[in-house]
């Protein structure tokens, strides 16, 4: 019998693939090996529902374990992948077995970029929240350090809880990797209606005990936890001497330089038409659109057509729904007012065509943006700031 | 517990299960129901889990609220009697539904 297509990482690009391979016809045996003790889940919940109690863990799996299981399918979960031995076409367990593989894929996703504050927590796993959710009693108090949507997501369920919330971010701005000025003044506002205190320009210098230090400033927490970014899991593929990016380097098809060996999800560096360059995105949407992608290319099919990227966080009653890639805009047209309520969007533009939107609390303009993106729409400028345009008719 | 019946893309009629307190969505992914992208897990924020509900239905589910209305708006295949089945949760009275998946959620 042929050996099996094995995929590393049980993650939700993980389990997307399967789903994909199935639909797509794929006939050969497949086996997953994922170091966590779960199911493939969905992370998002994590810093949402699930971490303020109210999504029960079995609502976090994508699939039940039968749908794993099936005739010719394996899941090995609990147990790390080593090592990639690709002349031998196989992989090395942590517990000493070998898996050889027709097809191998990768997707390991990323992990926290850790800071050297012992005793911080971060925020990534089931069992983090495990850690992170009993210590957050009413009366206690949390230092998020980090202000991108992870940390400013806890901190958002974290007050409600009735702890009390410091966040110190390093840059002079909230998300900034992520949105533009206007919207992280926005959330600032947000936080602090909230009772969450921010502290921008805030760069964390150590950890002492419960007390963490800064430049000009200490607080005191009863936990602490780390949202400063995430760093992809590629050393596997690096030792295997795959090439390497900013995340591992994958085709259009999802395929890296061995013509063996795919990698999907939050692991990987492609080529985004968008942007004209490769870049790694860290999104669910990303990993579901690799999946499929790279299973139809793994079935000899089509595949399907590559979708404008997007992403969301829900803050408080406050739902983001961002599309495209603002990298490189030129000109950025807020509509709706962004300094009092909560209900506003910013559309990016380059040479007069939109690349980008950031729709807070407003779904029409995110929905037409999408599709306006992925035509490539120039668009009036003055129309998407005109909020008696209706989005549907802004096609030009 | 209700049993609902998709009829998927295709044309092939599947009957499944779920559990009270579960969105429909959650069930449909579940079973694989083909043609449920589901793409934001239940959020709301994606419009990848449209179905299109009976006339003799679409009074008897919960209403939509403005988000799910302004999303629906906005999707290609989107009918009257579309509704996204993460925002319907399961209960005794959905006992028999039919819906049916659209071609593409895209
Ligand atoms: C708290 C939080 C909130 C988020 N919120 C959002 C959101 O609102 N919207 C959004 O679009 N995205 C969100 N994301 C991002 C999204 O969850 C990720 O982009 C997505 O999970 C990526 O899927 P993946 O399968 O590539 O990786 P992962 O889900 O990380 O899965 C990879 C798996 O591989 C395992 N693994 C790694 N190396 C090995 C090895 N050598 N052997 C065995 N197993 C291995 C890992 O332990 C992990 O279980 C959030 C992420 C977090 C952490
Ligand atoms: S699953 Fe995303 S809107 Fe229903």
């Amino acid at each position: 019998m042929a050996d099996p297509l094995v995929i590393i990482g049980a993650g939700q690009a993980a389990s997307q693939l399967m789903a994909s391979l199935a639909q797509d016809g794929f006939a050969g045996e497949v086996c997953l090996v994922g170091d966590e003790p779960h199911l493939p889940y969905q992370r998002p919940p994590l810093s949402k529902k699930f971490l303020a109690g109210e999504l029960a863990l079995d609502r976090l799996y994508v699939k039940p374990a039968a749908f794993y299981e099936k005739a010719g399918s394996h899941l090995l979960l609990g147990r790390r992948a080593e090592r990639i031995d690709r002349s031998g076409r196989s992989v090395l367990l942590a517990d000493g077995s070998r898996l050889t593989y027709s097809t191998l894929v990768l997707a390991t996703g990323s992990r926290p970029r850790e800071l050297p504050l012992p005793g911080a927590f971060y925020l990534r796993n089931i069992a983090d929240v495990d850690a992170i959710r009993p210590r957050l009693a009413p009366g206690k108090s949390l230092v998020v350090i980090g202000g991108g949507y992870i940390g400013l997501e806890l901190a958002a369920v974290a007050v409600k809880l009735g702890v009390g919330v410091t966040v110190l971010e390093q840059a002079p701005r909230l998300m900034a990797r992520g949105v533009g000025p206007v919207v992280s003044q926005f959330y600032a506002r947000l936080h602090g209606e909230e009772g969450v205190v921010i502290h921008t320009g805030s760069v964390v210098c150590g950890l002492a005990g419960k007390r963490v230090v800064c430049e000009h400033a200490q607080y005191d927490a009863d936990i602490v936890v780390v949202g400063a970014g995430a760093v992809p899991n590629v050393e596997l593929a690096r030792e295997a001497g795959l090439a390497v990016e900013d995340g591992i380097v994958v085709d259009a098809e999802c395929r890296t330089d061995d013509a063996s060996i795919y990698a999907i999800g939050d692991c990987t560096s492609q080529h985004h038409d968008l942007v004209g360059r490769r870049l790694r995105l860290e999104s669910v949407h990303n990993a579901l659109e690799q999946a499929r992608i790279a299973a139809a290319a793994i079935c000899g099919r089509k595949p399907p057509a590559v979708q404008v990227p997007w992403f969301w966080t829900d803050q408080f009653d406050v739902k983001m729904q961002m599309a495209g890639l603002s990298a490189g805009h030129d000109q950025a047209v807020v509509r709706g007012n962004p300094d009092t309520g909560r209900s506003f969007a910013v559309f990016y533009l380059r040479e007069g065509t939109l690349i980008a939107v950031d729709a807070v609390n407003r779904a029409p303009e995110f929905m037409m943006s999408k599709q306006l993106i992925a035509e490539r729409a120039k668009i009036d400028p003055a129309r998407l700031g005109d909020e008696g345009v209706a989005m549907k008719d802004m096609r030009n | 517990m209700a049993k609902i019946v998709f009829e998927e893309p295709d044309g092939t009629e599947r009957a499944i299960d779920i559990a009270n307190g579960q969105s429909i969505m959650e069930g449909a992914v579940r079973n694989g129901i083909v043609g449920i992208d589901a793409d934001c897990g239940g959020a709301c924020s994606c419009a990848t889990c449209m179905v299109y509900v009976p006339e003799e239905w679409l009074g008897r589910l919960p209403a939509k609220d403005s988000t799910e209305q302004s999303m629906l708006e906005f999707c290609p295949h989107v009918q009257a009697n579309s509704r996204l089945s993460c925002q319907i949760q399961v209960s005794d009275a959905l006992d028999g539904l039919r819906l049916k998946v659209p071609q593409s959620q895209q």
